[in-house]
């Protein structure tokens, strides 16, 4: 455990240590960014849109006291999905779309010696090829969580109102209600932190692949549970240090 | 020139290579000849820096490579072309793209206008000037290699590497590969190592051959000269090669007729 720990760090070093040309880094984390982030807007778009509608209807469900106003709901609502199902969720599915992919393509790539092929080139594989994606994933993941949080609230508001649990008035007035604005800014230091982690652990994951097509398998589910995992303690580790 | 001196490399314990100095010469095909698992491989990887000896120093035209300051060893890295066995292209680039990306990467001077030409001129070195628009993955394992030399020489690399050149190549395709390495070395003037187990390659291309054997060097000299090693290690890899075997019984039952039988061949009569 803590040689693995010392690895990654040694890893996150190396690709800081001696970094490629500005315009190579741009560019790549341009392109990095396109793969990480607009091929990820439709299933973070349907899986926010759901949990927010699905969070309404079982709210509304489990509101039957005439003394509590409806209003309630949406308010509910709004802090779920800004305090912990955006940010949690969605960088749960980046976990499976991005991470597996991260790990996947970079696993290929070393056994298929793209990565020795660049490294006889005399350039910095993981400064290349790794901190590219993990600046896209920094850029990208907040990006997403501010996506998924309208889109999680609107999808609330639709599921409220067509199912008629609540009036129009009330899930807007209960959206209103006693907002706190650093609750986004813990939501966007959630979407970095879990960026670092799904991307760096992803990377780590399939640039230290060794062996064939198997074992690329292997590196991209490890990646997909560890980053889950990492996800869930760093959330926990956040929500008892900045709440 | 490549000076390789008293390298030793292990692994877990195990020595893969044990103390090998050899000089690898310019303007040659050198050839890493060895059985598999005698640590040809392993050689040719600490040569390039992909892993470090244990012990022992790697100098290329007299600048010392091992343990020196990074920039150095960049400064040599970036005179290096290599032929991996898989060919290891970029897949997610066309054949164009995987010629030019050393160029973007290594001479930044160079204008978009200037890189093309390059790309174009290497590509067509190797007999690949239509295929610049196609993916890896639509092209054949013989094309695959063709392309891994062009992007090794578009840099204008001062030492060429090939890792085992002919693996997964047919006869003829294999020949034709071995040729190209041949002409470029000659052409340019630069130092090839070339990593093989291929007896053909030897008897095409083997200007200076040097044997591993249970990561030792056993022997070393020229084309010529192997044949008539007395190494017995050496005489046991040459002679478990079919084609040798056959041409050496034919030669035994004709009582020396191989070499008619070879004329005749050449001049339009069939043959080996």
């Amino acid at each position: 455990m803590l040689k693995t720990l010392g690895s990654f760090v040694l890893f996150l070093r190396g690709m800081v240590t001696r970094t490629e040309r500005f315009s190579v880094l741009w560019t790549r984390t341009i392109d990095e960014a396109i793969l990480i982030g607009v091929d990820s807007v439709v299933i973070v778009s349907i899986v926010s849109a759901f949990i927010g509608a699905v969070t309404c209807v079982q709210i509304a469900y489990n509101l039957t006291n005439p003394l509590i106003p409806q209003s309630t709901i949406g308010y509910m609502v709004r802090e779920m999905t800004i305090l912990e199902l955006a940010p949690t969720i969605t960088s749960i599915v980046l976990a499976g779309k991005v991470g597996s992919s991260i790990a996947g393509g970079l696993g290929t790539m070393r056994i298929t010696e793209q990565v020795s092929a660049l490294e006889v080139m005399g350039i910095n594989s993981t400064s290349y090829l790794v901190l590219p994606r993990i600046l896209a994933a920094l850029l990208m993941f907040p990006l997403l969580v501010i996506m998924a949080m309208l889109l999680s609230i609107l999808g609330g508001y639709l599921a409220g109102t067509l199912t008629g649990a609540m009036t129009q008035q009330d899930y807007v007035e209960g959206i209103r209600e006693d907002f706190i604005p650093y609750n986004i800014v813990f939501a966007l230091i959630k979407a970095v932190v879990f960026a670092f982690l799904v991307s760096g652990i992803s990377s780590f994951k399939g640039y230290f692949t060794t062996g064939g097509a198997l074992e690329v398998g292997a590196a991209s589910t490890g990646a997909v549970t560890n980053s889950i995992i990492a996800i869930l303690i760093a959330d926990f580790a956040l929500a008892a240090l900045l709440l | 020139m490549i000076e390789v001196s008293n390298i030793e490399k292990s692994f877990n314990g195990n020595p893969v290579l044990k103390g090998i100095s050899c000089v690898f010469e310019t303007g040659k095909c050198n050839l890493l000849l060895g059985g598999s698992g005698t640590g040809k491989s392993v050689l040719l990887q600490c040569i390039v820096g992909l892993m470090k000896p244990d012990i022992g120093s790697i100098t290329f035209d007299g600048t010392v490579y091992t343990n020196n300051k990074i920039d150095i060893r960049q400064e040599i890295r970036r005179k290096i072309g290599m032929l991996f066995q898989g060919s290891a292209l970029f897949d997610s680039m066309t054949v164009a793209q995987n010629v030019e990306f050393p160029l973007q990467m290594l001479t930044p001077e160079m204008s978009p206008a200037e890189r093309r030409d390059r790309v174009q001129f290497c590509l067509q070195r190797v007999g690949l000037e239509n295929a610049g628009n196609k993916m890896p993955a639509e092209i054949s394992g013989g094309m695959k290699k063709r392309v891994g030399i062009a992007r090794a020489i578009a840099p204008q690399c001062t030492y060429l590497f090939c890792d085992e050149p002919n693996s997964g190549l047919d006869p003829a395709t294999s020949i034709k590969i071995d040729e190209l390495i041949h002409e470029i070395t000659h052409e340019y003037g630069i130092t090839t190592v070339i990593v093989t187990h291929d007896m053909n390659s030897v008897i095409e291309i083997g200007e200076h051959i040097i044997f591993l054997h249970q990561g030792r060097k056993l022997w070393d000299g020229t084309k010529e000269e192997i044949l008539n090693a007395t190494v017995p290690e050496l005489r046991d890899f040459i002679f478990s090669s079919s084609l040798v075997r056959a041409a050496k019984r034919i030669d035994e039952e004709t009582e020396g007729g191989i070499a008619a039988f070879a004329e005749e061949g050449e001049s339009g009569g069939g043959g080996i």
